[in-house]
């Protein structure tokens, strides 16, 4: 039962966490909690009520936080040095699953298949959206998790609050009349990563055309990587997927690789 | 955990008994986090891994020694300089920590 349930919710992205004595007494024994609706479903458990109790607040705080680690506690849930001396140690592995991060993909182009395909790989839960319903189809973008016809502003109305620092935009299209409210909606969240796509010139005029709408603060500004990806010198749309989705990890784990956001000349030479 | 539970379903539907081995720390260079996860059945068949291949070999056989006992499960460390475990460790110099346990919840 635990089992089924565990991999249940694996399968439907939502949050659950598995506990397991890896040393000590009861070793083996599983307990699993997955929160619900602001109530906490409990399957199984450590061994004793006080441990479950201890642990179980624990490992909503990793949860919570996407951490998966092993604590060490007293056999009835004791975690300070005083209460754990001369008794055996519980060692716990607490092992977080998150639901996965998301990326949302404004525009329904060629690159947006490729790039599509590579964020599923790296085990992206995708969704497309572009406002041309002929482009923005279920047939062309099989691998999406959902394809949208609609504009920017009412998806990132409607979900912008869900979007993280794991999460990543990725705006695709060239036309000011998407690619505006899709920033300007994007900035209003706290996602991770702003990736706009477009040469430096287009860059530049789009630029003209945010401060237009009032979108000036050099913070915002910063957090557009535009034009979007490393500079790895791809070409194909295959090529472009690959380099946004490294500088989309490059960022997250916040190392120094040369963004093509922070050079000059021309993308392709 | 995800990329192994339709193999460990297909496992049980067939009622085969199942270990389940996972990375709980790593220790220097490790090629794969902790959660990492890999599943044997009662006939050594494999889905899933905890290295880059370095390993496995002597996880099976862990496994397989697990499921023929009575063990709760336990846990198993290799390592590259490491008298106790195996001859087996990580090319990479770290040292992976696993809980091998039978899939029995």
């Amino acid at each position: 039962m635990i089992y089924q349930t565990l991999a249940e919710r694996i399968r439907t992205n939502k949050p659950v966490v598995l506990l397991t004595v890896i040393s000590g007494p009861n070793i083996g024994a599983t307990l699993l909690v997955s929160p619900k609706l602001g109530e906490l479903e409990k399957l199984g458990t450590l061994g004793d009520a006080e441990l479950d109790r201890v642990a179980m607040r624990d490992a909503l705080g990793e949860l919570e936080a996407g951490r998966t680690s092993v604590r060490n506690y007293g056999p009835t849930g004791q975690v300070t040095p005083e209460d754990l001396h001369d008794t055996p140690t519980v060692r716990v592995f607490i092992e977080s699953f998150s639901p996965p991060p998301q990326m949302i993909i404004f525009g329904a182009v060629d690159f947006t298949a490729a790039l599509a395909k590579v964020a599923k790989v790296l085990g992206y839960y995708v969704l497309v959206c572009d406002a041309r319903e002929v482009f923005a189809t279920k047939r062309r973008f099989p691998m999406a998790d959902e394809v949208l016809v609609t504009w920017p502003t009412p998806v990132l109305t409607a979900r912008g609050s869900d979007l993280g620092p794991r999460d990543a935009i990725c705006i695709l299209t060239h036309d000011p009349k998407f690619d505006v409210p899709a920033i300007q909606g994007a900035l209003a969240t706290n996602v991770g990563y702003i990736g706009v796509m477009g040469s430096r010139k287009t860059h530049a005029k789009r630029l003209e055309r945010l401060t237009e709408v009032g979108v000036t603060a050099t913070a915002d500004l910063d957090r557009l990587m535009s034009p979007i990806g490393l500079d790895i010198g791809s070409r194909t749309p295959e090529e472009t997927a690959i380099s946004i989705c490294a500088e989309i990890i490059g960022k997250r784990v916040g190392r120094a690789i040369p963004s093509l956001s922070q050079g000059s000349g021309p993308i392709h030479k | 955990m995800r990329e192994i539970l339709s193999d460990i379903d297909h496992w049980r539907s067939q009622n085969k008994r199942i270990a389940v081995a996972r990375v709980v720390d790593i220790e220097g260079s490790g090629p794969r986090d902790p959660g990492a996860a890999m599943a044997v059945n009662q006939d050594g068949v494999v889905s899933g891994s905890v290295s880059g291949g370095c390993v496995e070999g002597a996880v099976v056989a862990e496994a397989l020694e697990i499921l023929g006992s009575d063990s709760p499960g336990r846990l198993v460390k290799f390592g590259y300089s490491d008298d106790e475990a195996f001859a087996v460790g990580l090319t990479c110099g770290g040292v992976v920590h696993l809980f091998i346990q039978p899939l029995e919840w």
